[in-house]
Order: C-alpha cells, then structure tokens, then sequence
C-alpha cells in the first residue's frame, strides 16, 4: 500500500482536475490541456497566497468569488517576456527572413500569445528599420485581456530598457533605441507609430479556429505551458494558417522536432528556432 | 524496486563536484541524470560542454517536450525552469524561486510527482537553500535522497539545509557518490534502508 503521502499527492491531482473542469464549465476558461507539472506548482502556489489549506477549498473560493477569479487567472499563466527576447533570433530574422518579406506585396503577420506586447513592438522597430512595415500587418493576440490592455498601451518599465537596449544592438539594431521611446517618470512609453499597423484582440489558441493566412506566425514561449495534445493541435492550427513557405518562429527552447508537424517545415539555420513552411 | 531517475541539484563549488561524479559514472550507467546547476544570468555558454568533456554519458540541454532518454545526463538551460511530466522535459520561465532559475526545487518536486518511489535525488555543494524541499518531496513519496557530506563540500550550506529538513537515506563523500549510484542503479535493494 502506498503511504499517507502519496495519497494526499493522489488527491490533490484530482481536486486539481475538478477545479479546472469547474472553471471551464462554469467560466468558459479552458485549462485543462495545460501542462500538469507546472500549472500544479502556479495553483498550490496561489492557494497558499490566498492562505487555504486545501484545492477544494481553493476551488470554492474561485468559483464564488469573483476577484479571487481574476487573481487565480492572471496567476495561472506566465506572462514573462522582454523586447527583443533571444538576440539572435532577430538577428537571423532580419538576415533571413526580411529579403523573403521583401517579395510580397503586403505581409500579414500573426505574434500568437503576445503576452504585454514587448515582441511585438521588437518587430515592429525592425520592420521599420528595414522599410517593410509599411506593407505588414500584424495580428497580435492572446488570451489575456489583461496583458492585452497593457500591450495597446505600449508602456513599459525604464529600469528595463538598458537590458532592452543591449539585446536590441545584439539582435542587429543600429540606431539610438532610445529613439523610439519617451521616457515618464519610471515608465517608457513606446512611439504611436510602431502600433499604426497593429490589431491587438483576444484569441485563444485552445479553442478558437483560424481567422487568415500569414506569411509570418511567431508563437514564442506559449505552447511549452501546453501539454502534447493540446501543443499538436495548436500546430496544426498554427500550420493550417501559414501560407505555403510562410516563416514560422518559435522559442529558444522549443522545438518542432517532438510535434506531429515537423516534416512539414525547413530549418531558416541550425542554431534560431525560425522555420519555412515547404509542403 | 528499480529506480528511474536521478536528479542533482548543486550551486556554488557545483562545476567541480559535478565533473568528478559525471567522470566517475560509466558509460553503461543507464539512469537518465537530470542536473540543475545554479548559474548567472550571463553565464551562459560553455557549461555543457565542459561537463560534457569529462562525462562518459552525453550531456545536453533539453527543449521542450524532449523525451527523457535512459543513458543521459541532461542540463537544464539558464534562465528556465526545467520540469518532467509524462516522461518528457517541460521547460517554463515563471518567476524565480527563492532567486533560483533553474530551480532545483522545482526539478525536484515534479520527479517525485512524475516517478515516486523510483526518483533518487542528490544535493550537492551550494551556498543556499534550494533543493531542501525538494529531495523532502522525493522522499515523501518514498524516492532515495543522498546528500555530499557537508564535510567535503565546497559550500556546506545546501546539504545541511537538505539535512535538516529529511532524514536523508545516505550521506556519502563527493569521492564515493558515482560509486553509490551505479550500485544502486544494478541492484536498487542495496540501500534499502
Ligand atoms: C510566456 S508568454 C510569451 C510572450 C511572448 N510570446 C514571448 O515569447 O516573449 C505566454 C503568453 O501566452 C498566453 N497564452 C496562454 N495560453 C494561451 C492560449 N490558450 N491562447 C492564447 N494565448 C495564450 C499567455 O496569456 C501569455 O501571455
């Protein structure tokens, strides 16, 4: 027989399977697919923010308690990013991926699961940079209204920027990054200009479908939080929207090589997770 | 009972410690060894590799989704999370735990969730606390837990922290470690305490 331990560890699985069926059928928000591993340690987490003992408990509380809802939710995904994230990745983006954009007339682009737009800004002053942004729209979406709201503002922190402004050379940048910017108190706020072409709305990648075709889809750091299920099928939605050798990115450490759509993709080069759809 | 991982956690000292027991393991040691070794935001390239140098068993850093392979000793990159759930690495960049990215905590408590009893865990030198609570979930779920004698480590701080809080399996010399995996790796009754 197994010890005390290991059946509290059994029961606190299933109170954790119970809360996220409740918050789906109840709320519509659906975290059922989410990695086990990690969304159990940002629940138990949580819990003990809110100094309950149990996930049940927990669970009443979430359910009947609207702004222990918005707490839980906002505290259930991570919403880390930064501006020009992973140098090289832009560096590669620019060497590889702007003279294909150069080819097309106009550039629909998708940043999936934008968090609070720190990426999507990054591309933004690099397509300016390389006089495409004229001819690109980027769709930025992610689940969070929250973290939406913060992106549309494009207000970010000061103490970031030298952090910002050092991955922004890396990643191939030549003018003062402090151009595109004014800086307010201990905040920045980004130049309207770099969200002219820009629609930022909610899209869950776990339940809603498709809603173009992009020649460019970056979904970077959002599937590793999704367990292999639910990863395969945002693949395949994610492939489905790219057109026919659209440019494909992911994050530093995820790879296409443990999903169903890796034979469908080419390697831009051996190092940057950026890829080109050729079949 | 035969194990099927081994997970290690170290911090300051930990590049030596880790190469003596990488190059103490021979190439038949077949448990997967997943190594969280705390390192600066800028330390970045190099680890591998010279871990890699003096290990029989190929070392790397998994991606996401990675399979846990018998056979290998796996790193987990700096500034992630590095997490096992159905047999596969996940990686995520929460926040810091305790300052700790990776966290050997967080390493840990998933192996003890994902094998149980069939988890061994190993703290090494470090000049911290992380990885106390997690070899204290390894062994509540009935896994091993070795701790270096404070008396060789470089930095004490972490094995007497993991100390005081489980009443640890075995407390082995950094020398004698490799050793004591592999004969519990062949013949897992050995310690059974
Ligand atoms: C770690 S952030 C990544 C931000 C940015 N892409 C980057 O790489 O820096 C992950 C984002 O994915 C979003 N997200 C999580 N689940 C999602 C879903 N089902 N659909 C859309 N976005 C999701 C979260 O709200 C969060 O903002």
């Amino acid at each position: 027989m197994s010890t005390v331990a290991t059946e509290v560890n059994d029961l606190e699985d299933i109170e954790i399977s119970l809360l996220l069926d409740g918050l789906y059928r109840a709320y519509g928000f659906d975290f059922r697919e989410y990695s086990r591993a990690s969304i159990k340690r940002r629940i138990l987490d949580l819990m003990h923010g809110e100094n309950l003992a149990t996930v049940s408990a927990f669970q009443d509380r979430v359910l009947h308690d609207a702004a222990c809802l918005n707490r839980f939710l906002l505290g259930l995904s991570v919403h880390a990013t930064a501006m020009f994230r992973d140098p090289s990745f832009y560096l590669t983006f620019r060497k590889k991926v702007v003279p294909l954009l150069r080819t097309y007339p106009t550039v629909q682009i998708w940043v999936a699961g934008c968090s609070t737009g720190e990426e999507v800004y990054s591309l933004a002053i690099l397509l300016q940079e390389e006089r495409l942004y004229g001819r690109c729209r980027i769709y930025a979406t992610d689940i969070s209204q929250a973290v939406l709201r913060k992106a549309r503002d494009g207000i970010f922190p000061l103490a970031a920027m030298r952090d910002y402004t050092n991955n922004y050379h890396q990643a191939g940048g030549a003018n003062e990054f402090s151009d595109y910017y004014t800086a307010q108190y201990d905040s920045v706020i980004f130049s309207s200009a770099l969200k002219s072409n820009v629609v930022f709305s909610e899209h869950n990648l776990a339940t809603d479908g498709s809603f173009n075709e992009f020649q460019v889809i970056l979904c970077r750091n959002v599937m590793i939080y999704f367990n292999k299920d639910l990863q395969a099928r945002v693949h395949h939605l994610l492939y489905d929207s790219l057109s026919m050798f659209g440019v494909f990115g992911l994050g530093n450490k995820e790879s296409l090589k443990f999903t169903p759509r890796a034979a469908f993709y080419e390697h831009l080069n051996d190092k940057d997770k950026l890829y080109r759809k050729v079949m | 009972m035969a194990y099927e991982i081994v997970v290690v956690g170290a911090s300051t000292g930990g590049l030596r410690a880790l190469r003596v027991l990488l190059s103490g393991l021979p190439a038949e040691f077949f448990l997967p060894m997943v190594i969280v070794q705390h390192r600066g935001k800028h330390m970045e390239t190099g680890l591998c590799e010279f871990l890699a140098h003096s290990s029989r068993l190929p070392v790397g850093e998994p991606e996401d989704k990675e399979p846990v392979l018998p056979g290998h000793a796996y790193l987990a990159p700096r500034d992630y999370h590095l997490l096992i759930q159905s047999r596969s690495f996940a990686l995520s960049t929460e926040s810091p735990v305790g300052f700790a990215r990776p966290s050997i905590d967080v390493l840990f408590e998933s192996a003890a969730d994902e094998y149980r009893k069939r988890a061994i865990g190993v703290i090494l030198t470090g000049a911290n606390h992380d990885g106390a609570r997690g070899l204290a979930a390894i062994k509540a779920q009935g896994g091993l837990t070795l701790v270096e004698d404070p008396v060789t480590a470089v930095c004490r701080e972490m094995p007497d922290a993991a100390i005081n809080l489980t009443r640890v399996d075995w407390i082995l010399p950094l020398q004698e470690m490799a050793a004591g995996l592999y004969r519990l790796s062949i013949n897992p009754g050995q310690y059974e305490s």
